[in-house]
């Protein structure tokens, strides 16, 4: 015997921490992996390596010979092993297609406009036929318009709604849960809330679309019956038992002797919970609402059932709205497998990647110095 | 949320001399009469009567369990938080049955401060945490609430050590300070009573001896029950004495007696080390 250190002594223990700590490794690669997948596709965008007007250059096809390989390959779109696969005269084929199609262009000014650009996914542009310059996603029509903002403001839109309902009330009854209920209540009340987050959100976006948008409209009497109000109302749903988890958690940490101490000085219950638990439990409360964004901005099915799915740029809620997160799902099951429509998708995921990533660092960094501070750190 | 304050104990007519030598009280300030306390199935206390006389320190000892805290706890209802707590008998502060079912127990509270064993300032500025009962009991004003908040860190012997970082959080005092926290915000809002349950358990000998010397200048304004488990703090900051065993009040006598003559063999045993 002896006093041996470490994996020697207790090598089964060794053994069994190592391999949880790669199973728990293999968690943050499988996300890694994603991005970089999804990112990988997105890249010729990120790039401007994607080119999608109509007008473009075309090469007779009696110089398929004189040509370079890969300037071929890029012309015609194919990978190496395809440029191999394929023959003299389907490779001649291609080329007539490729001029035939340059020909059937229309005549438009917007035709030999490259739309992935960024300039056109950012900035509003004078379409052919429109009498000012527009915002517009329409990535099937003749000219492929790509612009991401009517995207981008109808996921913040939806999203925003969703928490201005959803965060009030799951705060609310996170702070009655945990400080006002008695015990018994607490017992069937708790579960319950948690319970919302069981349904499927596909259940979600059926009730929205036939019950929820109906009731809505007769309330409110707006023209649209599918739009971001409904789609928030209904992604709020989906959110208020991540919220009130999370919250409920926060405020039931805080020590009890903090209440007990404000009671004891005369607080009401009430008046305990309110201004010294919540203010103890305000790093746990605001991660609780920065997960419920990531979780509204990321969610899919209720939005892509309720919003109407209309582009518009709009900050009227009561208009019909598209999200990112639907565009993907709607769109991307008809699009040529890398092709620029493809690839658009992909960078909205990629995008909408970004955006969970950074509110969630900055929900962090936040958390971070609120703790400092209340623990007398700064 | 301002609520109209019924006054729910009339306050005792302080005695207008500054010394507070024993004399011949008119009446007790907390008188209970047969008092009982059960826990679900437990009983706590049982058939507690005695009487708690106006700026004294009256000190609570016994072994762990015997329900000294419990008693403690009833003067300001804390117990009403716990579930399942069933009382009998009656308190009265200053005449009045505290438990009645008209007494606002807010109100009650704001009469009856207390000090828990472990310190437990909100994690809030030094000051914030004194202004926060203020405020909850209608001090809005800034000068004003300033004054209270020196004068109160002044009493409790903080505001020396304090006075340049009042806006810090009172977390990053130590122990001893967070506990003379505790106290100041305790008395800022003037109670008549403050309990205290076994303020100074968590605390190294140092900032002991300081809380003792503080709840020795204390009682020159309140009426302080102190629950111990420390027999020569009791001996040394009380005037009266009460033995728990079990539930029971065995004995309560002037300090000096129950430590030099006893009247019960158990209380006996007790002080002078023999079991406990």
């Amino acid at each position: 015997m002896g006093l041996q250190r470490g994996h020697r002594a207790r090598p089964l223990e060794w053994l069994v921490e190592r391999g949880i700590f790669l199973v728990s490794l293999s968690a943050i690669l499988m996300i890694f992996l994603i991005f970089l997948f999804v990112g990988r596709e997105a890249l010729p965008i990120f790039f401007g390596r994607t080119n999608s007007s109509l007008v473009q250059e075309t090469i007779p096809v009696d110089k398929l010979d004189s040509i370079p390989k890969p300037k071929l390959k890029e012309y015609l779109g194919l990978t190496d092993s395809e440029l191999a696969g394929l023959d003299r005269e389907t490779l001649q084929e291609l080329m007539a297609l490729k001029i035939e199609g340059a020909q059937q262009a229309p005549k438009d000014k917007d035709a030999d406009v490259n739309t992935t650009a960024w300039r056109y996914l950012l900035k509003p542009h004078q379409w052919t036929g429109y009498d000012r310059a527009e915002f517009i996603w329409q990535p099937v029509s003749q000219i492929h318009k790509y612009n991401i903002i009517p995207l981008v403001i109808g996921s913040l839109k939806a999203t925003l709604v969703a928490l201005m309902f959803a965060v009030p009330l799951a705060l609310g009854a996170a702070i009655y849960v945990s400080q006002l209920a008695g015990p018994r209540t607490k017992e069937w009340l708790k579960p319950t809330i948690e319970l919302l987050a069981g349904i499927p959100s596909v259940v979600l976006g059926f009730f929205s679309l036939i019950v929820l948008a109906t009731v809505m409209q007769n309330l409110f009497g707006y023209q649209s019956r599918l739009n971001a109000f409904v789609a928030g109302i209904a992604l709020g749903l989906a959110i208020i038992p991540v919220v009130f988890s999370i919250a409920e958690d926060a405020l039931s940490s805080v020590p009890r002797s903090y209440t007990q101490a404000a009671l004891a000085l005369g607080s009401s219950r009430w008046q305990a919970a309110w201004k010294i638990v919540l203010p103890a439990a305000i790093p746990g409360v605001f991660a609780a609402v920065a997960l419920g964004f990531g979780r509204g901005i990321g969610e899919t099915m209720v939005v892509l059932m309720a919003s109407g799915n209309a582009s518009i740029v709009s900050w009227s809620v009561f208009d019909s709205t598209r999200t990112m997160t639907a565009t993907i799902a709607a769109e991307l099951a008809e699009t040529v497998f890398g092709g620029h429509h493809y690839r658009m998708l992909f960078m909205i995921g990629t995008l909408l990647f970004v955006v969970t990533f950074l509110s969630n660092l900055a929900g962090d960094l936040i958390i971070h110095r609120l703790k400092g501070r209340l623990e007398g750190k700064r | 949320m301002e609520t109209t304050h019924r006054p729910i104990v009339v306050p005792a007519a302080r005695a207008p001399a500054p010394g507070n030598e024993p004399g011949p009280p008119a009446e007790p300030l907390i008188k209970t009469e047969a008092l009982a306390l059960h826990y679900g199935q437990t009983q706590a206390l049982k058939n507690i009567s005695m009487e708690i006389r106006e700026r004294m320190v009256t000190a609570f000892i016994g072994p762990s369990g015997c329900g000294k805290s419990t008693l403690l706890r009833c003067f300001n209802r804390m117990n009403d938080l716990i579930h399942n707590v069933r009382t009998t008998g009656q308190i009265r502060i200053a005449g009045q049955d505290i438990n009645h079912a008209d007494v606002d127990v807010i109100e009650l509270r704001k009469r009856v401060g207390m000090v828990f064993q472990r310190s437990n300032p909100f994690p809030k500025s030094i000051y914030e945490n004194i202004a926060y009962a203020l405020r909850l009991h209608g001090t809005r004003a800034r000068s004003r609430l300033a004054d209270i908040v020196e004068r109160s860190l002044r009493q409790a012997a903080l505001w020396e050590e304090v006075k340049d970082r009042l806006h810090t959080s009172a977390l990053s005092l130590s122990g001893g300070q967070q506990q003379r926290l505790c106290i100041a915000r305790a008395i800022a809002i003037q109670p008549e009573i403050l309990l205290m349950d076994e303020p100074a358990s968590a605390l190294d000998p140092i900032a002991t001896a300081r809380i003792e010397d503080l709840i020795l200048d204390l009682k020159k304004e309140f009426t302080i029950v102190i629950v111990t488990h420390n027999m020569q703090q009791a001996a040394r900051i009380s005037d009266h004495t009460a033995f728990f065993y079990l539930g029971d009040l065995i004995e309560m006598n002037a300090t000096s007696t129950i430590f030099t003559n006893p009247s019960m063999k158990q209380t006996e045993d007790y002080v002078t080390g023999r079991f406990g």
